[in-house]
């Protein structure tokens, strides 16, 4: 069997696990994580269509996940309009946002852009902690009444929520391969790996680069309503943080930027590591989980920079070529 | 009256700014020599606090007295932490650079709560402790001496930079890694340098703010953040524009405080900061 036909029959098996597995793990608990780590990935392959592809390393995506489940919960609370309509005006928001960001970043290269990003991210965070208007520093609690599947709340089972946080990664993912496979993918790598040839055969880096933020930052929302729509409550510390931020590029690398999967593996497996080390060395509030998920950031980074999808395509390789360790170099 | 008011405002905000120019000097130093950006240098800052803290409550000693030890171990904890981590990603990616440091720094934090816990902790006798006054204006003794302390540390690492061969020979890698090499610098050592320099001056503004400021684990992330905003400002890896950044950030935060709402100073910070990468990607004092 070529590398090709392994790849698509484990695709198959895992989206049909995917599908059965709540009926093997029907502790809430259980369910949860499951659910935890879905949404963990959709946001890593959300991140990876700018972070990966383009390799424009954004730190604040959390302000695009911020905006869908703000956008989404203020238009439910102040309005009573479906949290789906919600959805949907969050990812184009923050389509706007990511292009009005993106607009000066732009001219940002490398760690430059990262760190403009990190400011974007504490501003829209500041601003919205300091505003009575926006929730402030204490947020929104969303109404707890149970309204069907237009109602967007379910709290007889974790059930729907499964299945919607699943829909949706399965969606990202297919715009994300939809990207990748189109002339725009291929614009955005040849942006990322060398920028100067690509702009000389007159490729527009900055809206190139620009469709890939909108898109990126859109699908984040989307991540971001379905996030309020579960806990039912979100403040600035919950949607968004740099550390959130940070996260949805921390899953990515672990996975392998760049990659289809890469991000899918890298959320399942942070938060297996995260669940864990808080089961094991939590609640005893001494960070004794943040020693542990420090130094295994530190230990991936240094050690397998292009991530577990980088360290399968070494073990079997195959023509493709291996995906990049990520970022545009230095 | 008015005046005095803005004089005070103004003098406020350049005590706070000198010592956030001495964290950014660390970070500028660091970024101009080996262009990695050190996420973790707010961490050194905490450990600079905690050691000043512990000389305090279990020795007796003020930290204005263990400053010069506290310098030595932070240069001691820079130098391993490039010995053990950082020389293995000197050609490593962007991104893989960006979250080595950052796993240290989440690391370091975890460090510090599991062996010092999470409370936060004072230093409540100190020889600096009071007040001064002069002309009308009245300042706290602990920032004054923070301030005075944080000149006085700029003004050794940019006398060591101008004046040393040690220093020539660090800023000759920070301008050309090559060419240095081929003169006989060795850059590894220059790498290990910039760091034990840049962890012992966020060390030393630890040690100074130890004795006006809370002390606790997560302390470093709203000073690195000023730190990342000086250093772009002043121009990735020039330590007198990281200088004059900090003084400028310093009068803007405490000015934009008083002004406007206290809770957005840091939205006004960062605003500035992007405005000015926006209209000189170098930085205000930076080489195109």
């Amino acid at each position: 069997m070529s590398r090709r036909a392994v790849g698509r029959t484990l695709a198959a098996a895992a989206a049909l696990a995917a599908l059965l597995l709540p009926l093997a793990v029907t502790r809430p608990a259980w369910q949860n994580t499951a659910i935890l780590m879905l949404m963990v990935a959709q946001l890593g392959v959300a991140w990876n269509i700018l972070g990966g592809y383009a390799g424009q390393v954004s730190l604040g995506h959390a302000a695009f996940f911020g905006t869908g489940a703000y956008v989404s919960t203020l238009l439910s609370i102040k309005l009573g309009i479906s949290p789906w309509l919600g959805m949907a005006a969050g990812a184009g928001v923050a389509a706007l946002l990511a292009v009005v960001v993106g607009w000066p970043c732009f001219r940002l290269k490398g760690h430059y852009f990262a760190m403009a990003t990190i400011a974007v991210g504490e501003i829209v965070q500041a601003v919205v902690n300091g505003q009575e208007r926006l929730g402030g520093a204490v947020g929104f609690f969303l109404p707890l009444a149970e309204t069907g599947f237009w109602g967007f709340v379910f709290n007889r089972s974790k059930l729907p929520y499964y299945y919607i946080a699943l829909g949706l990664l399965a969606a990202t993912l297919l715009a994300s391969w939809l990207v990748a496979r189109s002339h725009v993918g291929y614009y955005l790598r040849a942006i990322k790996d060398e920028p100067d040839a690509a702009r000389s055969l007159g490729v527009s880096l900055t809206r190139y680069k620009m469709y890939a933020m909108a898109l990126s930052s859109a699908f984040a929302a989307m991540g971001g309503t379905l996030y309020a729509q579960k806990e039912l409550f979100i403040d600035p510390g919950s949607t968004l943080s740099t550390s959130l931020s940070i996260k949805m590029a921390l899953v990515a690398i672990l996975g392998g930027v760049g990659t289809l999967a890469g991000p899918v593996v890298g959320a399942m497996l942070l938060t297996a590591i995260e669940e864990a080390s808080r089961i094991v060395f939590g609640g005893t509030g001494r960070g004794t989980d943040l020693v542990v998920y420090g130094l295994l950031i530190v230990v991936i980074a240094v050690y397998q920079p292009a991530g577990i999808m980088g360290w399968v395509q070494d073990r079997w390789p195959a023509r493709a070529p291996r995906p990049e360790p990520a970022g545009e170099g230095t | 009256m008015t005046a005095q008011i803005l004089l005070q405002t103004l003098l406020s905000g350049v005590l706070v700014g000198l010592v956030y120019a001495l964290v950014a000097i660390g970070l500028t130093l660091i970024f101009g020599v080996m262009d990695i950006v050190n996420f973790a240098h707010g961490e050194f800052l905490m450990l600079g606090m905690y050691a000043s803290f512990w000389g305090y409550a279990l020795l007796r000693l003020d930290p204005m007295f263990t400053l010069p030890f506290t310098a030595l171990a932070l240069f001691a904890v820079g130098v391993a932490i490039y010995r053990l981590v950082i020389r293995r990603i000197i050609d490593a990616p962007m991104l893989s650079q960006i979250f080595t440091t950052f796993g240290l720094m989440i690391l370091l934090r975890g460090l510090a709560q599991y062996l010092w816990k999470p409370d936060f902790r004072s230093v409540d006798q100190t020889v600096v402790a009071g007040k001064v006054a002069f002309g009308g204006l009245q300042f706290g003794l602990p920032q004054v001496v923070a301030a005075l302390g944080a000149i006085a540390t700029t003004g050794v690492v940019w006398w060591f930079l101008r004046s040393t061969r040690l220093g020539a020979a660090l800023e000759a890698t920070a301008a050309d890694k090559e060419a240095a090499a081929l003169m006989g610098i060795d850059s590894r050592k220059m790498f290990a340098l910039a760091w034990g320099i840049g962890a012992a001056c966020a060390g030393v503004a630890g040690a100074l703010l130890s004795t006006s400021y809370p002390i606790f684990p997560e302390v470093g992330s709203t000073f690195i953040l000023v730190a990342f905003v000086l250093v772009a400002l002043g121009g990735f890896g020039s330590v007198t524009g990281a200088f004059w950044a900090g003084i400028l950030v310093g009068i803007v935060e405490v000015v934009g405080g008083f002004l406007w709402d206290p809770a957005y100073k840091m939205v006004l910070v960062l605003s500035l900061y992007l405005l000015v990468v926006w209209l000189r990607p170098q930085g205000l004092l930076g080489k195109a």
